[in-house]
């Protein structure tokens, strides 16, 4: 203990730490310690946490379009305890950005940046925006489509800057482009120059608070205190609260039983895919809707996007920084809080429209469940197959779950059906002309093809120029006929020519079904093979092809040319030749014949009605 | 910070001694939960488990070893995972294969200098191995032959198969360095 003693007294005489811990710890706090005086510490409190935070991630963080989104996958998902430590510095972000407002409130109404605070007033500004400069750099960094889009419409808008707006966003996106050095700038400033700057501004703001002092709530009820320990502990039971609620946010999923533990992370950012469901992080909406308003354009026509989104936002912040000055007239404090308050009613009205009018909107609903399914699908199969030096995009761009139903919606929905919907859960404007391709060549879909109510229905050939054609005459007169048995025996044979994935187990575990079907399919009762081709060459037959049917190179066939003689020929119709036309190259064809193939029932969301 | 002289307070020892305990108590518990999340992932190497076995990777053909005795070096070409990368045909270290007259198949070793890990150079004139580092030198076998050598073990050799058509397979490995045992690493 004595050695202790004098290795401290030691340090002491050479640092004088213990008159700076005194001056620190002893500091007066006029009438008392009270809660209202927490805000200023929970700020540096979560400002510290995101320094711990942010260099133990920027070890595992690669900021490059081929990484980015590709190390916080692995941060995320990989390694020990990361989503913890992103969760963590994902929500104390978010809660900086309430404890300043909280911070700012506290300061007008107690009166505490009048003279002779002004500077530090101004520097707590300056604090402000460098946090809201934080918020924006770090949306970008895991490079998903949220946050890329997001970025892409704030740059965007910084473009409309007069004189130098074109310039400006080439400078910060660091190119014409959105890419690599987007993304090493945007981290250079949110790890580098904005949290140096901070530290920088927080000293002078901390200094000059000591300096001039704590503005004690009048009327005083309570003796001076010292800082050291009623309102330290006050200080560190209110940081407890941030960090409890913030673990809360991270744990939220767990707790509720859905959804992914600790920070989002969409599907990797990709310019070739539309993201509708983009929107800034939720303390930017009152923004993003005020853009959005009409008498912005109605009063100044095409100018409204910069007097909205840069003029009128830049007098707002000018009269905060007049507001030291503003304070000293008469009524001018009760227009500071008010001015202030007016700023956060009206925020709080145009977040509160934002999310309301999303919630009505089917389009941007579809747009987030879609957003959701791209994201689950990229980790399933980043976590299956790793990801190549190209990148995670590559991932989605082949893999038939994904472009499969965008294909559909695209080139097969205005006649076929998927389920009802157009493969991606929207409902379709066209009526039904073509048969419902949910469950291809699967047992239960084939029967459908021998059953006298089922084929003439718009789900197979109801609204098709087949509907009363040779086959709808042959199912409705003779194969009402068949027994149940050999409705099944045909459904297990011609499924089985399908060799699909899913139904690979039922395939070997049927065999002797699927056997006896082959036999019945050709035999005098069920006269398939009078049109169709089964199993052996017939140079006479007029129907599709029913050899391997629907197998991935029979369907490949199909939609690259239905007019083919395996297929329907000269009969086709109205089917494109996809292939043939080269409306569809090959790739997409085979994405398309996939996914048809896959039966998969993770892409199928409820038909928007 | 007991020792300093404080101002008047409000509150009796007894309260003031809870509230500075808690106070450190709680201070600490907020500091460390970040803490704590930041060293779990910055330690999640350590947990993580490399192979051992070696692989087995094709370098070779026989046609492209004269059986002189002279090393002659190949890369090693495999799949690698580099944390979220997998990629199928990367660089993942380099051999020396070496075949004398009239033997079945040609010998291997790692080109890493078991002493601090530096790149082997085979030096023609000398008919040895140096490594730049430390300018110690290994003989063709592999084994030291400089008495001055900071190295602890020879040259690791890597068993080598032959297969059909003359591909000469080798079983990489590297191992752990500036110990005498062969452990891999």
């Amino acid at each position: 203990m004595k050695r202790v003693q004098s290795a401290l007294t030691w340090l002491d005489s050479r640092t004088g730490y213990k008159q700076l811990l005194h001056e620190g710890l002893y500091e007066n706090v006029p009438g008392g310690s009270r809660w209202r005086y927490v805000w200023g510490s929970t700020l540096t409190f979560a400002f510290m946490v995101q320094i711990i935070t942010g260099v133990f991630l920027w070890m595992a963080y690669s900021p490059s379009s081929q990484t980015a989104w590709e190390s916080t996958f692995y941060i995320q998902h990989q390694m020990w305890g990361g989503w913890l430590l992103r969760g963590i510095h994902h929500f104390t972000a978010q809660a900086m950005t309430i404890l300043l407002v909280f911070h700012l409130m506290q300061v007008l109404i107690d009166g505490a940046y009048k003279a002779p605070r002004e500077i530090n007033f101004w520097l707590g500004l300056v604090l402000l925006m460098l946090v809201l400069g934080l918020s924006l750099t770090g949306y970008l960094l895991p490079w998903d489509q949220k946050g890329f889009w997001a970025t892409k419409v704030a740059t965007n808008i910084m473009a409309i800057t007069p004189f130098i707006g074109p310039e400006l966003q080439r400078v910060v996106i660091g190119g014409a482009d959105y890419g690599h050095h987007t993304l090493t700038r945007f981290f250079a400033l949110h790890a580098g120059v904005l949290p140096g700057l901070m530290i920088f501004f927080i000293a002078g703001h901390v200094y000059l608070f000591r300096k001039h002092g704590l503005t004690p709530k009048e009327p005083k009820t309570k003796p001076d205190c010292a800082f050291w320990p009623d309102q330290v502990l006050k200080d560190v039971v209110a940081c407890l609260a941030v960090l409890a609620a913030v673990l809360f946010l991270i744990l939220k999923p767990r707790l509720f039983g859905h959804g992914e533990l600790g920070a989002e992370l969409g599907a990797p950012a990709d310019p070739s895919e539309p993201f509708s469901a983009a929107r800034p992080e939720w303390y930017f909406l009152f923004l993003f809707q005020f853009l959005k308003a009409k008498w912005l354009t109605g009063i100044f026509g095409h100018n409204g996007e910069l007097v909205g989104a840069i003029i009128i936002p830049t007098l707002a912040v000018l009269v905060l920084f007049a507001m030291p000055f503003l304070g000293k007239w008469r009524l001018g404090h009760r227009f500071n809080i008010g001015f202030v308050c007016a700023i956060m009613a009206g925020a709080a009205l145009l977040t509160y429209q934002a999310i309301q009018e999303d919630s009505h909107k089917p389009e941007y609903i579809a747009a987030v469940k879609q957003a959701q399914r791209d994201s689950e699908r990229v980790k399933k199969l980043a976590k299956e197959k790793g990801i190549q030096v190209t990148g995670a995009a590559s991932l989605l761009h082949d893999d038939p779950i994904t472009q499969g139903p965008k294909l559909f919606a695209k080139n097969c929905a205005s006649c076929h059906r998927y389920d009802g919907h157009n493969g991606m859960g929207l409902a379709v404007k066209d009526a039904q002309s073509a048969p419902d391709l949910n469950g291809f060549a699967m047992r239960e879909w084939i029967t459908g093809w021998v059953h006298s109510e089922k084929i003439t229905s718009t789900n197979y050939f109801g609204a098709t120029k087949f509907a009363d054609g040779k086959m709808v005459r042959f199912v409705k007169k003779d194969a009402a006929k068949f027994t149940q048995e050999q409705v099944r025996q045909i459904a297990a044979a011609l499924s089985a020519e399908a060799q699909l994935p899913s139904q690979a187990e039922a395939d070997v575990r049927d065999a002797a079904i699927v056997d006896e079907g082959r036999k019945f399919m050709v035999s005098e009762t069920a006269r398939c093979t009078e049109c169709h081709q089964f199993r052996k060459p017939d140079a006479d037959a007029t129907a599709p092809d029913l050899t391997g049917y629907g197998s991935r190179e029979w369907l490949i066939g199909i939609i690259s040319n239905p007019k083919h003689d395996r297929f329907y020929g000269k009969r086709n119709d109205r089917m494109p030749a996809f292939g043939e036309e080269k409306i569809l190259d090959a790739r997409s064809i085979e994405l398309l014949a996939d996914w048809l193939r896959s039966g998969a029932t993770d892409t199928k969301v409820a038909a928007v009605k | 910070m007991d020792n300093v002289e404080k101002p008047q307070c409000c509150c009796s020892d007894r309260r003031g001694f809870l509230k500075k305990l808690a106070a450190n108590v709680l201070g600490s518990v907020i500091t460390l939960v970040p803490l704590a999340a930041g060293l779990a992932v910055w330690l999640d190497p350590v947990r993580r488990k490399t192979k051992t076995d070696g692989q087995l990777v094709r370098v070779a053909t026989l046609n492209a070893l004269p059986e002189d005795g002279v090393p002659r070096k190949f890369s090693v070409l495999a799949s690698r995972v580099d944390a979220w990368n997998r990629s199928p045909q990367t660089a993942i270290g380099a051999v020396y294969l070496r075949r004398e007259k009239g033997a079945a198949k040609p010998r291997a070793v790692n080109v890493v200098c078991p002493h601090a890990g530096c790149f082997v150079d085979y030096m023609d004139e000398r008919q040895c191995y140096l490594c730049p580092c430390h300018n110690s030198t290994f003989a063709l076998d592999g084994k030291i032959n400089d008495p001055t050598s900071p190295s602890p073990r020879g040259l690791d050799e890597l068993e080598v198969e032959v297969r059909k058509g003359g591909e000469v397979w080798v079983k990489f490995q590297n191992y752990r360095a500036g110990v005498a045992e062969k452990i891999p690493a």
